[in-house]
């Protein structure tokens, strides 16, 4: 198959393979940490990338598949004793599941309208959770400490779910890439350039776009579990923060949405440089205003993001920046 | 009969957009309709192509009724359209445009398979070098272009052409009619809105009119020509144009 010959998808893919083992060679806790933090915010980003850049649909409710994905794989890790990697997947098969019923109602929206609801989508979650007894109420859960122990104790099964995230967002890069290498991805980009003129060509938008979005949703749930896990515990306000949601967008934006490099980039772009603002004295309350500020510009001046405008900039090199 | 429109209606709250519309074409046939501005014929397309549901009325298509199925059902099974205003997809390049058409038309393609088509049908119509462009860098000829190289990668049974013409130049009107000619002599079924009489006349194997959304007149592009009616709902009252023509 001549896709996997295409330079753009190992740049991608090597980038993110090698951080990982970089990560396992020096053995650090708070480099893993970091390594975590930015590999979840480029699966995320990217995750978003499969709707809103393939698809053209601006989702501001991302963070729900997170939080709903994750309060359940959480609630299958802690309260049922399921291993992390199974419970996982269940929080990513759940949040799939929403994806399909949310999709079937708000996916008939275009445009502004489909992005108010999926703000109103972010609230209710957030809303229903906190009033869900099994999954605590507004005190969320705790983890049960035997769940680490399966793993040889806290520190290993910190390791362990790095390396399960790590996976995680190689495979969100691959889906990525081969969604936007197939029939199906085409469609996809007709539906975003012209969603009437797609249908007429024989485009099921429909379908195309409620599949789009349950792929696009499948991978939150994964990483959810993994990072609340990770924490320890889980409750509403961590789960549903729509500032994270708004921030994924950014990510997007910045780097380039419908790329494979552009949410890789700026997802590693923003998180280092909020890294660093919130450490600084002068900007620590500062850096939404600033990705507000970000957002703006890159909107006015450079909508194709970082990549997409060094794409335009180096056309010889088009070939290595998917 | 590949299509046959039965009894169509079609009311948009108080308007009336078409009365009672029945027609039909054979295999091969180049069919022109025609009409005034207004008199419903993009309507007539979208109520074939399954843009809208028509209000009353059947619309059959190689013996199938398509009538309510939307719009993508109806391009699958064989029936491609050229919009009269322009839709490039515009942040894809020209040859992924058009195999977007080959991909999911009737034949369904692979994209490898979608891409050779796609070059075929760019070559059809002169646009085999500009494979690579982005489609919104087109100019407005070369988009008609575009339309109709989509239409044909799809290697449809019916072809929709609404006013391929429109916008442009004379002498981009002579290269498209050539290219329009050469598409007819494969043998594909055309139903073809146009407001270049000139160029109708000349290519359709037989003409419909339509008049404040009802058929008006049907027949050989000779006897359209002539027929009263018809000249009486482009230029008024035929005597009272015969008079002023004298005077």
């Amino acid at each position: 198959m001549n896709a996997w010959r295409q330079p753009g998808f190992w740049v991608s893919f090597l980038l993110i393979f090698l951080a990982g083992v970089a990560v396992l060679v020096l053995r650090q806790d708070t480099l893993r940490e970091t390594a975590f933090t930015v590999l979840m915010f480029i699966a995320l980003a990217s995750s978003l990338n499969i709707l809103m850049g393939y698809t053209g649909y601006v989702n501001f409710g991302h963070i729900v598949f997170f939080g709903l994905g994750g309060y359940f794989g959480f609630y299958l890790v802690s309260e049922m004793g399921w291993p992390v990697y199974l419970a996982a997947l269940g929080g990513g098969v759940l949040s799939a599941v929403i994806a399909y019923i949310i999709g079937c109602a708000v996916l008939r929206l275009r445009g502004a309208y489909f992005a108010l609801a999926t703000i109103g989508v972010n609230e209710a979650a957030r809303a229903f959770v906190s009033n869900f007894e099994p999954f605590g109420g507004s005190t969320g859960l705790y983890v049960n400490f035997a769940a680490y122990d399966r793993y040889g104790g806290a520190a290993h099964a910190l390791w362990f779910t790095f390396i399960l995230l790590w996976l995680v967002t190689l495979a969100v890069v691959v889906t990525s890439y081969l969604v936007k290498r197939s029939r199906f991805g085409l469609g996809l980009s007709a539906i975003r350039e012209d969603e009437d003129t797609a249908m007429v060509m024989g485009v099921k938008a429909p379908q195309d776009k409620t599949k789009a979005f349950l792929i696009s949703a499948f991978f939150p749930g994964l990483i959810g579990t993994l990072y609340f896990f990770k924490n320890g515990n889980v409750e509403p306000d961590d789960a549903f923060r729509f500032q994270m949601s708004l921030e994924i967008l950014v990510m997007v934006m910045l780097g380039g949405k419908g790329l494979l490099l552009g949410p890789i980039a700026g997802a590693f772009a923003y998180e280092r440089l909020r890294g660093y603002l919130i450490i600084s004295p002068m900007f620590k309350d500062l850096h939404l205003a600033l990705s507000g500020l970000i957002l703006l510009l890159i909107v006015l001046f450079v909508p194709g993001g970082v990549v997409g405008w060094l794409r335009e900039r180096l056309p010889h090199y088009r070939r290595w920046l998917e | 009969m590949i299509l046959q429109v039965q009894e169509v209606h079609k009311r948009f709250g108080g308007l009336q957009a078409l009365t009672d519309v029945n027609f039909e074409i054979a295999p091969g046939e180049i069919m022109g309709l025609i009409g005034p501005n207004g008199a419903g014929k993009t309507t007539l397309f979208n109520v074939i192509n399954g843009v809208y549901p028509p209000t009353k009325g059947q619309v059959v298509f190689r013996e199938e009724k398509i009538t309510g199925l939307p719009p993508y059902e109806v391009a699958r099974r064989g029936l491609a359209r050229a919009h009269q205003v322009v839709r490039p997809l515009n942040d894809l390049t020209v040859r992924e445009n058009v195999m977007v058409g080959a991909c999911f038309g009737r034949e369904r393609l692979s994209l490898g398979k979608a891409a050779q088509k796609a070059d075929e049908a760019l070559a059809k119509v002169g646009l085999a070098d500009r494979a690579g462009q982005l489609a919104g860098s087109l100019n407005v000829a070369q988009k008609k272009r575009l339309e109709l190289a989509r239409a044909l990668a799809a290697n449809p049974y019916l072809l929709l052409l609404d006013e391929v013409l429109a916008g442009l130049t004379p002498s981009e009107i002579v290269g498209m009619m050539d290219t329009l000619r050469n598409i007819r002599d494969e043998g594909f079924t055309i139903l073809m809105i146009e407001h270049v009489m000139q160029a109708i006349m000349s290519i359709s194997d037989r003409i419909i009119v339509l008049d404040y959304g009802q058929l008006i007149a049907a027949g050989k592009p000779g006897e359209v020509a002539a027929n009263p009616l018809v000249i009486e709902a482009y230029l008024g009252d035929p005597d009272m144009t015969a008079r002023l023509m004298a005077e």
